[in-house]
């Protein structure tokens, strides 16, 4: 069985993610990018990647990476789904990383564990793994793409193959998608010329499977630290906000729903170690870890940050509290990579259990 | 009441007014003012005051015969609270002055109100409400603090609840008013809400002055007043006539349309909530047929509990159906909407606008208490203050 704990080392890489967020990124910052978009968010990429490596995390120490695995990058992603920063480190250093990986590639890869430039896999945002198909000249909505320098998209080739190319910015084009969750903001990309081959054939299609699978086996884990941030910070307001004279806490009805959001938590957490265990290693399980997590997270994510709105009464429903950030990223989190649905489709495939 | 049988020929009066104006040509303003006189904008009102005194389950057969030769109605989503919670409140406790010089402009929606009520310090616990009023005079001088006033930048008028005595528990301390929105003092901050409009404001009062003949019911019978608006404001939330009104209709009518978001998982899901939206409907249905009186009571608590869960699951679900379009939004940019919209814009906007619903008129936690409590006749939460008077009482 898999490790479903977290080891020192996790925990040590924890508290400096969590500590350069608290420097570098401000509280505000979130909501500001509804009204402006354009605004420059690459200090705190540059602050995590510079300081911590995270560009790099995921890739060799021979490819200038930190070596690291998808364990940690699961901690990384907690910390980034509590503040719903606006990084690329899901987008690139995790999803477009691995499909360089998984093809070999060794042209792009250390500018891109250097945190110099950062990439995007061009498909739609709600791909998953075995359910994609190339791209014939342009996709939407793409995440991580408005913000790339390179573009790492699946298309077909000669003779009908599946081709992984790498393009340039000069040869993209990109349309910036309003979109539910502007802290991940989406596009649509339009590809021109033809770009430079990674991989082709099986090759190129398995490592498209690969990158969706991690994305599939770490999104999760984003799901669970917003999740939890949600929970912490509605415990919090309900033993300070008083109506009927006394803390909203001391209420069973809330005492009960919070006590129930704490142990769908406790599953989440479960369900997403286990993923991004069985992804670190290798184990023959890790699809059905993949699903299964993908298919709780979700919906546990959503429900959370809709507690968190609903026990915040009022408040709740303004911009002025950060909650709605963390709604518009749990909801669109739960489309991302497949919806629930089309994951307990998968999963009946998977663990035998036809629905005819 | 009277029965169904004496009552005047409803189909009558509707072709009356449908001959002496004709909705194509006629002002909608205009049209709304004949409605009214002609007794058929509430039936269940009083001769005089828009009604006809029939029983509230046959006003549905007016507004079907109305819609059928496309009259136009009065503008509930900018005249929601006016309409469901002001009206009703002055035919049951406003003086007879009052009723002839509020009601007409309110149903022409020629006047639009708002509702003072929440303040930072009392939503849930309504009664615990600090705006103070203080008599001078034949009037009274005003100062506090209201948040989460919908509308209140389009408002001509509002129903206000205020503080008129601190030595008393608070249930008996309040007194129920009506305060013209232009009046010196008052300021309408506006307040953004999740869906990037600034739906609702912060207003506020600083030594506004409102005459005595605007205060409805009598001193210290605030508490009262505002418990009939509340139940009001309850029925107008939770109401939906036709099958596939609310929000399934348009996830309905995406399915019709859309193959490409048809499997079998959403499938059972659909017509999971079809159920339970075409189940609660009837319910209310049942509900309004059985209200004789004019005034709803606590069972309406139910039906707004039940429309807010299924307004937010069915709008959850759209998002899913279609998760590429769930992913993008219409548009973010700060704007201070004339009326209130569920149904508006895209399946983004309805899905955190619906995040309201079990908030806005009382939330689902408090709707659950008042059924628990006062139609299960459960015994109440401890309550810290009760019989203490309001100022002594820790906040
Ligand atoms: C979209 C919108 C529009 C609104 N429009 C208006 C308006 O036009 N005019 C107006 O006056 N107000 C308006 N309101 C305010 C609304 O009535 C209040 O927000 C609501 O009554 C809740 O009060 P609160 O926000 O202070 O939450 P709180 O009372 O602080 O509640 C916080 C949480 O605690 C729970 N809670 C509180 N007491 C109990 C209890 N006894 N048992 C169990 N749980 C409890 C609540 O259910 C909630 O989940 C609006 C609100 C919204 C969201």
């Amino acid at each position: 069985m898999t490790d479903l704990l977290y080891t020192d080392v996790e925990e040590s890489l924890r508290s400096s993610v969590r500590s350069t967020l608290q420097r570098s990124l401000d509280e505000g910052l979130a909501a500001r990018l509804y009204d402006e978009p354009g605004t420059d968010v690459s200090a705190v990429w540059q602050a995590l990647a510079g300081q911590i490596g995270l560009a790099g995390l995921l890739v060799p120490e021979s490819l200038g990476g930190v070596g690291a695995g998808p364990r940690e990058a699961a901690v990384v992603l907690e910390e980034l789904g509590r503040t719903v920063a606006p990084t690329p480190f899901l987008t690139s250093a995790v999803i477009a990383t691995t499909a360089l990986l998984a093809a070999g590639d060794e042209t792009h890869l250390p500018a891109l564990a250097a945190g110099e430039r950062t990439a995007a896999l061009v498909l739609p945002w709600t791909a998953r793994r075995g359910a994609w198909s190339p791209v014939q000249g342009s996709a939407e909505p793409v995440a991580g793409a408005l913000t790339a320098d390179l573009f790492v998209v699946p298309t077909t080739g000669e003779g009908g193959v599946t081709s992984l190319r790498a393009y340039e910015p000069g040869d993209v084009e990109l349309e910036a998608i309003t979109s539910l969750d502007m802290t991940r903001p989406l596009a649509r990309v339009t590809v021109r010329g033809e770009g430079s081959e990674i991989a082709s054939g099986q090759a190129a299609e398995a490592a498209v499977d690969a990158a969706l699978a991690a994305g599939a086996a770490l999104l999760p884990s984003e799901q669970l630290g917003l999740a939890q941030w949600c929970l912490e910070t509605t415990v919090e307001y309900a033993k300070t906000r008083v109506q009927f004279a006394r803390p909203i806490g001391s209420f069973q009805a809330i005492k009960h729903r919070l006590a129930d959001l704490y142990l769908l938590l406790v599953n989440t957490q479960a369900a997403a170690r286990y993923a991004a265990g069985t992804l670190a290693d290798d184990d023959p399980d890790q699809h059905v870890a993949q699903a299964l997590a993908q298919a709780f997270c979700g919906d546990a994510a959503v429900r959370a940050a809709e507690e968190a709105l609903q026990l915040h009464g009022g408040i709740g429903m303004t911009w002025e509290h950060p909650v709605h950030t963390r709604l518009k990223r749990a909801k669109s989190d739960q489309l991302a990579l497949g919806t629930p649905e089309r994951h307990r489709a998968d999963l009946a495939g998977l663990v035998d259990l036809p629905a005819h | 009441m009277p029965d169904q049988q004496q009552s005047p020929d409803l189909r009558q009066r509707v072709d009356e007014l449908l001959a002496s104006h004709d909705p194509a040509t006629t002002e909608p303003s205009e049209f709304l003012g004949a409605r009214f006189d002609a007794g058929l904008a509430w039936v269940h009102f009083p001769e005089g005051k828009g009604g006809l005194g029939l029983s509230r389950g046959r006003q549905e057969e007016v507004d079907a015969l109305l819609e059928e030769a496309g009259a136009p109605g009065p503008d509930l989503g900018r005249n929601s609270i006016g309409l469901g919670m002001a009206a009703p409140t002055m035919v049951a406790f406003g003086t007879e002055e009052m009723q002839q010089r509020y009601l007409r402009p309110l149903f022409t929606c020629t006047d639009i109100w708002c509702q003072l009520f929440s303040e930072p310090g009392a939503g849930s616990d309504l009664a615990a409400v600090a705006t103070r009023a203080v008599p001078d005079g034949d009037e009274w001088v005003v100062d506090g603090q209201k948040v989460w006033t919908s509308g209140a930048h389009n408002a001509d008028f509002a129903i206000l609840v205020a503080r008129t005595d601190t030595s008393v528990p608070k249930h008996a301390g309040l007194t129920y008013f009506i305060v013209d929105m232009t009046d010196p003092g008052i300021e309408i901050r506006p307040l953004r809400q999740i869906t990037g409009e600034a739906e609702f404001n912060e207003v506020f009062l600083s030594g506004v002055r409102i005459h005595d003949r605007n205060r409805v019911g009598a001193v210290g019978e605030g508490w009262k007043v505002a418990t009939t608006t509340l139940n009001n404001e309850r029925v107008a939330i939770g109401a939906g006539n036709d099958r596939e009104a609310g929000q399934i209709g348009l996830v309905a009518e995406r399915w019709r349309r859309d193959p490409s978001v048809r499997t079998a998982g959403n499938h059972t899901e659909l017509m999971q909530w079809w159920v339970e939206t075409e189940v609660t409907r009837l319910a209310g249905e049942r509900l309004r047929q059985g209200l004789e009186a004019g005034q709803p009571g606590p069972e309406s608590s139910a039906m707004k509990l039940a429309f807010a869960h299924q307004a937010q699951q069915v709008t959850g679900f759209a998002l899913e159906l279609a998760p590429e379009e769930g992913l993008t939004y219409h548009d973010w940019t700060m704007v201070r909407p004339e009326g209130g919209s569920f149904l508006g814009h895209g399946p983004g906007f309805r899905y955190l606008r619906a995040k309201g619903n079990s908030i806005e008129g009382g939330t689902s936690e408090i709707m659950r208490n008042i059924v628990a409590e006062r139609v299960l006749g459960l015994p109440p939460e401890h309550r810290p203050d009760k019989g203490i008077p309001f100022k002594d009482v820790p906040r």
